[in-house]
Formats: C-alpha cells, structure tokens, sequence
C-alpha cells in the first residue's frame, strides 16, 4: 500500500488549496476540519455552532459546493479546494458584493452566522445569478441565526444578486441620531475577522473540560482523583469545590446567591459541575471522562412544580420550596369581577424555551501578574467581575474581564458558566487556560426561560371597557435562583398589558425544582403573561361582540391614566398609536382570510392582535451607566463605551447619540468597547436599557464635553466648533477662536479634556402592593399575526407580521427593525415550536428553532412618543419586540378555528388534539 | 491501532473490513454526530476514494447507485419518474450542506427510523448490494434493516450499491413523496409517505408500492393499502381509499417530535395526500 492509503492516525501531512493557496498541514487525519482552519490554519472566521451539521455556522466551500465544516475529516479535502470566509471575496464571483449587502443591509447582527450564510449565499449565485427568494432560502435553509429573524439576510442576497450598489449612510454632524447607518462594528462581522469568545485563544492555553451530574439530583462522593491524574498523562490539575479560593458561590441578584461553582456533595439538576479537568489539548480531547472516579448516588428529583411544592427542600431556608413571590395590587378585583357584563378566565403553560444562540460558552483566562484576566463572550462584564472577586477572594481591580464580541446572548450570557472554570485554573496554574462548551453542555447548563403556569380571569362592561384582571403565574424557577427574582418582580407589574385596568391583582411565584435553572430570556417572563393575557383579552372582545382591535384600541392606556402600580407616566405612551396604525393592515388582513377561508379546504387563514407594554430598566432597582469621553490632543474623540454589544447595535446607537449630543461626525469618534479595565460600568445588556440607559449617559458626556471644548474659547451654549488636525475651531458667533490642542495638558488617559457622566433612570421603590414607579419609560407596542393553519394535520404556517413599536425615538430604524425581526423569529419559536424537556434532547435537532423556511414577511411601523427621560427620547426596544407576536399568533389560530391554544409551544400534535376535542365538545 | 485508512478500490476495502473494529467513514453526516466530543477510536475506513461506489449508473435490467453517490448527485441525475418520491426525499435531508456530503448508502446504514431515503426506496422495492471479502450478497432493502439502527450489515461487510430493478422503473409510473416536520429544512420527520403508482393502459392502478417512515422503528410498506388499490382508477380521489386499518401494523412513539397517537393520524392524512397527488402525477 501507498502513503495515500494507510496513514497511521498519528498525523499526517496533507495538502489542499486553502482559499486559493495551497496549504500544508500536519494533523490527524480524522479531525474535523472546522477544528483544523481554525486552531492549525488559525482562520478563526469559520465558526462552530453545534459540531453535527445542525446549524451550518462552520459551512465552507469544498471544490465549491457548502459543506459543514465540522462533518468533513480534514482527510477528506486533501487536494480538493477549501474557500473559507477568508477568502470568499477573492474565490467567489458574488463574495464581495454579498459581504458589502450584508453590511449596508444590516443583515449581520451578532455575526456568529454571519460567515456561514454568506458562504452559502455564495455557493448560490456562483450558480444561480438572479436566484429567487425561495432559492434563497433553499440556499440558506441549513444555517440557523437565532438574531435577525432572516428578512434582512434574504433582502441582502437578492440585493447582491441584483447588483444593487451597497450605499452606506453618512450623516452630517447633528444628524447621526435617526440615520440608518451601518453597525460601526459590521465590517469585521463579515469579513470573518470578529473574535468571538472561542476565537484566536492563546496557542499555548490549557484546555479545560467539566465532570457534571449524569442525574436530576443526586449525592456523590469523590474518589482518588490524585491516582486518577497519575494514570492520565497530560492532565495537570483537577479543581473541585475544595480548591475555590475564596466563596464556592455565585448568583446575579446578591440577596439570593446560591449557586456552585462546583457543587459539594449533592448536585441539584442535571449537568450541575461537580469537578474540572484541565491538562494538554491533545489529553483532554482524547479523555474519556467517564473513568473520572466519581460515584453517584441517583436520588428522586422534583421535576415539576406540583411536585416541589410537596417535596423535601432543595434549598433548606426556603420553605415549600418558594424562591420568591411578587404582588401588584390595585382597586377591589373580587368586587369589580363580581359585578362585570362578562368575565372570562383561562388556564395557560408555556414550556421550558433554550436560548439557542449560536455561539456556546466560551472563555480564556490568564494570570498578568496579580490580576486574573478573562476574556469571554458575556452580556455583564461588571457583574461577571464582581462574582468573580468573590469567587476569587481578590481585590476588584485583579479581576479584568475582557469581552469578546458575542454570538448571541439574550439573557443566558448575564450568569457566569465557564468564566470561574477558566479563572481558577488559570489563577492557580499560572498559565492561559481555555473552555468551550459543547453544545449539549450548552443547552444542559445554561438558564432558559420560565415555563409558566398562568391562571387569570378577566371582566369587562358592556360597553367594553376592562374592570378587573385577577392573575396568579407559578414559574419554574429550577435549582438555582439566577434571575427567579426578577421574574417574580416584573411579571405582576406587567401582566396587565398595555392597557387601563382599575381593579388588578397579578401574583407571581418563582418555584425551586431539579432542573436546570431559569433565568433571564428576553422579557423577563412577560412574554409568557402576555400569551394569557392577550387571549383573555381576546375572549372578552368576542363574547361582547366587539371587533378585537377596536377592543385594545378603546382600552389603551393613556398617558394620564394610572398603571396598575399608580404611576401616571404623562408622557411617551404609544399604545394607542401602535393599535390605531394597524387598523387598515387590520382590515385588509380579515378581508383577505374571509376571501380564502370562503372557497378554502383544509388551509384556512387567520388573523391576530396583541399589544404589549415593557419597562425599560431594572424594576425599581438602581442601574446607572457611566460614560466616559476624552478629547485627544489630535482632535480625535474617545468614547468609553461599556456597554456590550451583543449584536443588538449598542456599539452604534450608543455612538450615534454620543455624536449628536457633542457635535460631531461619527468619523472621529474611536469607540474604546466595553472592558472592565477600560471602560466605567454600563450595567449589563439586558431588561431593555442600553439605548435607553447607558444611551443616557452618552448624551449627557456628549453635552459635558461639548460645553469643556466650548470653554476653551469662554463659548456659551450658542457656541459651534469643529475639531481639525490638533485643532479646536471655536466660533462664539463673534468671532472664531483656533485652539491649538497639542500644548494642553493631558490627565492620565492621554486627554486634554474628559466627561465622565453617569445616568440612573428615576424609579421609585414599590410598596407591599406594588405601588410605586419601577420604571422611569415604557416601550410599547402591537402585532398583528397573518397565519394560514392546516386543520388537518394542525401544521401552521405564519404568512405576515405587522409590527408597530412605540420606541421613543428611533436612534436607527435599520437595527430597529433588526430587533423587531429578531424578536418575531423569537416569538413565533415560542408559539410554535420550541421546548427544552430537560435530560432529553440537548442538541439542536431535537430543539428547534425557526429557520429561514419559517419565518414570514415581516412589515415595521415605528412610532416615535418620546420618552421625556430617555436620549432624544428614545426607549428600548430588544425585548419589547418578542412579546406581541406568541399572543397575536395563538389569537390568530383561534380567529382559524375558533380553537383557543392554552398551551405552548402549539406544535401540530397539540393543535390537532385541540381541534379534535373541540370538535367533540 | 488506530488508524484512517483511505483505500482506492473495493478489494482492499473489504480485506481491511475483515479485520475486527473498524468504522465505515463516508460522507461524515452521521459519522461526526455520533462522535459528540470525542475521539474516532479503532480503524476508519473512509470509503470516498473507491472508483465506483459514487455514481448511478442505467442499465437494461436494474439502475445501480453507488452507496457512496451524494444526495446532490441524485438529485441532479436524470432519473425516470419513479425516481421523483427519492429525490423529493434527499432534498429534504438535512440542509444543501448535508446533501452535498450525506450518502444514501449511509442514510440505509444508519438505519434511523426517521431515515428519509428508506420509504421512498422501499416503495422501489430496492436492494442493498453487500461486500465482503469472501463474497458479495444481495438484500431486499427491506430485509437489510432490522430495527432502530440495527441492519444486516456484517462486520466485515461493506454496502456498495442501491439496486432497483428496471422493471420497477419503466412504464407509465409515477412517485410522490411527503415530509412532515415542525419546521421548514434542518427537520427530522414526524412523519413521512412514499407512494409509487403505476397506472395501466386502462387507466386504473396497475401497481402501488406505500411506505411510511418515522411512526415505526423500521418504514413500513402498507401492504394492504397497496392490494386495495389495485384495480381503482387513478385519479386524484384513490387517496381517499386509505382507512386507518390500513396502517394498523405501525408503531408510532411518543417523542420530543410528537405522541404517538398524532403520528398514526397524521400518518393516515399524508398517506390519503400522497396517493391523491401521485394519482394526479401518474393521470397528467
């Protein structure tokens, strides 16, 4: 036999052309190939999602058609043509013109799936060069992106395809705040050059690798773990409880900490660490880490919350096993409900929803001398810090955490997961120390969203104004309380909608079980309240007789009406807005349903409405950004700008209001990006107050800088200048005053002038009613939901969305419509497809989220009802845009069928059940 | 020893097959997932250099796939319409990645019950080409797979070939081939119909072959359905000749994907569909 034909699986040597260069490299012959370009070939751009051909982020173009890179031995391509991201603008025909579509479009968001998408999009007009839009999406079918909701992906390779020229924006100073330009931070997002928390780790790191529960809940002993790392060449340590530094806890809201870095003796949910490994790559690659000498002791687990309110406590100083409970409570709901024309009540469930991001877990750490450093893929660097100190038992400022871009957050990247596993191995190995999480590790571990248990009833006059909401939601929490707390806080405040309820009572409960925990998933266990709210409402326009629209409309709240907490917000409520700009999309949608279901068999057509109302912001707590800008003696800007852009646009909109407060192009501006070394504290993204928040404090450090630089000449307010080469061109309106910035003297950031500024929206604490002011604005908004429902097989098939946000004020209507995509393709999973049953299915073939196939047109109408408080009146929008559409879907079905869906995800079998027993009753 | 061995003809295959342990590795599809995190262990055997296990080719009595033949390729090969259901079928496994990798021959091997190729080969009546060292052997598709990823394949045995005879093929026949998943692309089936109708000279059912997959451990023809129908007119009402009791032999399981009880009906929906469409097809 040939060299060619056996090679031992040592390594060997191959060769293949490489984005059209031939390459050499010497690997086994078995490896994937995604593995070999990124950490041999060190071309990070192909990125992996799942490692089993399920969301196509590693597709690569072998001898031209996509291919996962991750299903290929790299064996397989020795002679063949491998084109990576890297090389698709100078091995494709379309490769660079999809790229600039991709930018201009804002089809990129967090741009983990960006490279794979453009890849296959390339592969696609290499062959087809006027493809349609189902070939588009036929193309595009076998990569998941969990951020934009596909639209803007489709626009952009038809765009590309057209030979549409790409045109970026570029606003004239004053004029960036309400500009589509493109995402400051997007050419690296498709170039394939964006480091992402597993990308371009240092090539001397150790690898790590954690030993976790094969059960729900057991005991477990360890055994001679010493022995076990003699027989193991290669692995240098294993970390247990016994070797955390300090505190062996963590926990996102600090009164309710209560959660492992390895557990002691008892594990609580299945996956919950218990050990590390960390050692040489090729060892622990190789290890089986079934040989780690553990013994498990299965106990009975509570799973659900029926069981855990009656069983042995899973954490012993909560009683029943109750986290915590909220309350809002307004007027008299019994006597109000008593004495209503209609009142309807309904049981609701929502299941368990995985974030599915398509970046896992990752992380490195080293020590640089006495600070630990880590770099990772986190929405909260500040918190992750602040743990970490704890964990570490240092001082604050030998904690850095470095945030790497993000593929995809959503709420589950706000808890540490690996961060402490890197850190303490890092911090008492002394050498850089790395962890990805597999994908199953993934899903395993990390938060999820409540599943829900909703009872509500609700009652209206005849004449169809809402008197009473009486609410009560159980939410499984799981073992740990992460972010339980929240929920319990949020849901009662908003489970009333966007709407004048008098006479409210709404309980929340967050409830201890064996599963992995619950925590924070965009909307904070509103979306869930709003799926029973929005039906109830529903069923009450329809019992009265009363066009469902027209219902919300007549019940909107008003700016001077009180919230179920008291508040009169006066201004920036624009629900009524939001409905009243759906009413001809209203009209049209149930004329086209009623022509179809007129001569329809089997496919009948629906339409539905939701409203939604989110506050922006910590409920009632303090959560202030801080801002930090300098002026360089070169005329340029600095921006200290922390907070993290998980592919929502913080990077951009932050800048673009930064730039308008002081007066200046976005061209001068150098963004220094979210690091706790670096940057003052943002706060976290989440609950909705990027924009608003730290958006805040952009503008006011842009109008303290402004008023600095005006200073230099005595300028008052009325004052302009522009910033040239070391110069400041002050022109008081008397006369014009050229500062030379070179002979000023700098502070210790190298500036001649800085603001540093800070913005805590003003909320109020409530009281034991839940009476007070927990947010300073509220987003607003309302979907309307087009669907067409195969009655037969309860398949449904969503045809349209119109979404009308109330934002504030549109800072940049292109990333606007990004989140309100994104979030639709959140929803719609939700309502129809997606479900975590824990210990089955952690992979991304059992779970599903929507693809490219799935999603609907989707059309955006914004309103601007400034907020009073917000940067230039602006509100968020991240998690505002989810909420709507389960509801408005699941009101859609019944508009169909005349079936009400009381449980999600309504997959087919629940929806054909449902008609079948509808049909029987 | 661990070993990848990436042999260039059959022979060779086969004598390295004889030895105990080795992997079969060909377009990877399932062979990577099944690894998760860890490490190949013993000898693959990747079968992707082997002249003449990638390809289709038409001959007077039979039309041979090669086990190695991609479902891109099948798809894109000019095939009679008996052949519509199986290309239906590869262009819903998985993604255009998938396709472009994912080899029938491991589709059959892997013997998923939700394995899209297999209801659309049964309703060919297709066999599976076997090879060993010692000798080759044919099996009715039908008898190769045993259960859920359990076949007749032999340790030291290779498939190398799909086999459907021509006569399955010629004539006025007509196949149609149906998917049901939660989602559009990258979906494992709830369920999944291959009908294969050939009409006689006076108009009525001159021959039917029905498989359904996913709602039993191994697809299964509905023999019985098929014998009913022979004889009816072919037009776009025989679907309507399907009854429960036809599909009385399945098995459906409950799973992350849907009951059990869903599946037999929704089984019995698609199979009504499927023939209406296919008789539609084979009437035009």
């Amino acid at each position: 036999m040939t060299r060619h034909e056996i090679i031992a699986q040592g390594h060997a040597e191959l060769e293949f052309s490489l984005n059209g260069k031939t390459v050499s490299v010497t690997s086994a012959p078995a490896e994937r190939l995604s593995k070999v370009v990124r950490e041999k070939l060190a071309l990070w751009g192909t990125k992996v999602g799942c490692d089993a051909g399920d969301c196509g982020a590693c597709t690569v173009l072998i001898d031209g058609a996509p291919a996962c890179a991750c299903l290929t031995s790299v064996q397989q391509v020795e002679g063949a043509s491998v084109v990576t991201i890297e090389g698709l603008a100078s091995c494709t025909r379309a490769g660079e013109s999809l790229k600039q579509s991709f930018l201009a479009q804002g089809a990129a968001q967090c741009g983990i799936c960006t490279p794979g998408m453009l890849v296959s999009a390339a592969a696609l007009l290499e062959e087809t060069r006027k493809p349609s839009e189902q070939q588009v999406m036929d193309a595009l079918g076998g990569v998941l992106c969990r951020c934009t909701g596909y639209r803007k992906i489709i626009s952009a390779v038809l765009a590309a395809a057209e030979g549409v020229e790409s045109i970026y924006v570029s606003p004239k100073i004053g004029a960036a705040v309400g500009a589509r330009i493109a995402r400051l931070d997007g050419v690296r997002k498709v170039d394939g050059s964006e480091i992402f928390g597993a990308d371009a780790t240092p090539a001397d790191a150790l690898l790590a690798r954690a030993i976790r529960s094969p059960h729900h809940h057991a005991r477990f002993t360890l055994g001679n773990i010493d022995g076990w790392i003699g027989a193991h060449p290669g692995i240098l340590r294993v970390l247990t409880a016994a070797d955390i530094p300090s505190v062996n806890r963590h926990g996102v809201i600090e009164p309710f900490a209560d959660q492992p870095v390895f557990a002691i003796d008892e594990t609580r949910f299945k996956g919950e660490a218990v050990a590390l490994v960390v050692g040489e790559p090729a060892a622990i690659e190789s290890l089986d880490l079934g040989t780690f000498p553990v013994t498990w002791n299965e106990l009975t687990p509570l799973l659900t919350m029926d069981e855990a309110q009656q069983g042995m406590l899973i954490h012993k100083e909560r009683p029943d096993n109750l986290l915590t409970s909220g309350r809002v409570v307004s007027g008299d709901v019994d006597r109000a409900l008593a004495s209503a024309a209609v009142v309807v009540e309904g049981e609701f469930e929502t299941g368990f929803v995985e974030h599915a991001y398509i970046e896992p877990e990752a992380a490195w750490a080293r020590r640089v001398g006495d600070t630990v450093e880590i770099h990772t893929s986190t929405q909260a660097p500040y918190m992750n810090r602040d743990d970490l100190v704890k964990i570490l038992g240092l001082a604050p400022e030998q904690v850095r955490i470095v945030p790497t871009a993000v593929g995809g957050g959503f709420g589950s990247k706000l808890d540490l997961s690996l961060q402490p596993f890197v850190a303490i191995a890092a911090f008492h190995l002394d050498q850089p120390v790395r962890m990805v999480y597999s994908r199953s590790e993934s899903i395993m571990t990390t938060t999820k969203r409540h599943p829900a248990r909703i009872r509500a009833r609700a009652g209206v006059t005849r004449e169809g104004k809402l008197v009473g909401l009486d609410f009560t939601g159980d939410f499984n929490t799981g073992a740990y309380a992460s972010f339980g707390p929240t929920v319990a806080n949020r849901v009662p405040v908003h489970a009333s909608g966007p709407y004048f309820v008098p006479h409210y009572r709404a309980l929340a409960r967050a409830i201890h079980t064996h599963v992995v925990p619950a925590g924070a998933f965009r909307g904070f266990g509103v979306p869930q309240t709003a799926i029973a709210q929005e039906q109830l409402y529903d069923e009450l326009a329809e019992r009265i007789g009363m066009d469902r629209l027209e219902f919300r409309i007549l019940n909107a709240l008003d700016a001077s009406q009180p919230t179920v907490t008291g508040q009169i917000l006066g201004e920036g409520v624009g629900i009524r807005a939001c409905l009243e700009v759906l009413r001809p999309h209203w009209a049209r949608a149930l004329k086209d349903a009623d022509d179809h279901n007129a001569k329809a068999a089997h496919l009948r057509r629906g339409v539905g409405i939701a409203g939604m109302w989110y506050g922006c912001g910590n409920t009632s707590l303090p959560n202030p950004s801080t801002i930090r800008a300098g002026l360089k003696p070169d005329g340029r800007i600095a921006l200290h700008q922390g907070a993290v852009d998980i592919g929502q646009g913080s990077n951009t909109v932050i800048t673009q209001i930064f730039a308008d407060a002081l007066g200046v192009p976005i061209g001068i501006i150098d963004r220094v990006s979210a690091d706790t070394a670096l940057t003052p504290d943002c706060g976290k993204t989440s609950a909705s107050r990027q924009t608003f928040v730290t958006g805040k404090a952009a503008e006011l450090a842009g109008q303290a800088l402004k008023a600095s630089i005006l200073r230099l000449a005595n300028a008052g307010e009325g004052a302009s200048f522009t910033l040239e080469d070391g110069k400041a061109i002050i022109d008081d309106g008397v006369m014009t005053h050229r500062i030379e910035l070179t002979g000023l003297a700098r502070d210790g950031f190298g500036y001649v002038l800085k603001s540093e500024e800070t913005f805590n929206p003003p909320t109020t604490p409530l009281d034991e009613n839940g009476q007070g002011e927990p947010y300073a604005a509220y987003g607003f908004g309302a979907h309307l939901a087009e669907i067409e429902i195969d009655v037969e097989l309860g398949k449904v098939k969503i045809r349209k969305i119109t979404a009308a946000h109330d934002v504030g004020r549109a800072i940049n209507p292109t990333l606007i419509e990004g989140q309100i995509e994104g979030g639709i393709a959140q929803g719609l999973g939700m309502a129809l497809m997606e479900e975590f049953h824990p210990g089955r299915g952690e992979n991304l073939h059992d779970y599903l989220i929507p693809t490219i196939g799935d999603m609907p047109l989707v059309e955006t109408i914004l309103i601007e009802d400034q907020s009073p408080v917000g940067p230039f009146g602006a509100k968020g929008v991240g998690e505002q845009a989810l909420i709507p559409t389960a509801p408005a879907i699941l009101n859609a079905i019944h508009h169909a069928t005349g079936m009400r869906i009381r449980r999600v995800p309504a997959t087919p079998d629940r929806i054909r059940a449902a008609l079948l027993s509808a049909k029987e009753t | 020893m661990n070993a990848y061995i990436r042999p260039t003809n059959l022979a060779e295959a086969t004598k390295l097959r004889a030895k105990a342990g080795s992997k079969i590795l060909c377009g990877g599809t399932d062979f990577y997932p099944a690894l998760g995190t860890a490490q190949p262990q013993g000898t693959i055997i990747d079968l992707t250099r082997i002249a003449g296990l990638d390809g289709i080719s038409v001959g007077p009595q039979e039309i041979r796939i090669g086990a190695c033949t991609s479902w891109t390729k099948l798809i894109a090969s000019p095939l009679p319409p008996a052949f519509d259901a199986l290309k239906a079928a590869g262009r819903e496994v998985g993604s255009i990645q998938i396709q472009n990798r994912a080899t029938i021959g491991g589709n059959l091997c892997n013997a998923s019950p939700a394995a899209d190729g297999v209801p659309p080969l049964l309703a060919l009546e297709a066999e599976v080409e076997l090879a060993s060292a010692e000798a080759m052997r044919r099996l009715a598709l039908s008898d190769f797979i045993l259960g859920n990823r359990r076949t007749a394949l032999k340790s030291d045995e290779i498939l190398t070939a799909i086999i459907v005879p021509q006569q399955r093929a010629r004539g006025r026949a007509s196949s149609t081939f149906a998917k049901l998943g939660a989602r559009h692309y990258l979906v494992i089936s709830i369920a999944m119909v291959a009908v294969n109708l050939v009409r006689g000279d006076d108009g009525s059912v001159a021959d039917a072959k029905i498989a359904v997959g996913a709602c039993s451990a191994v697809a299964q023809r509905l023999r019985a359905l098929e014998a009913d129908l022979l004889g009816k007119p072919v037009a776009a009402e025989l679907g309507r000749s399907a009854e429960a009791r036809h599909l009385a032999d399945l098995s459906p399981i409950d799973d992350v994907r849907a009951t059990g009880t869903y599946r037999r009906d929704a089984a019995l929906l698609l199979v009504r569909r499927v023939i209406g469409e296919c008789a539609k097809g084979a009437s035009a």
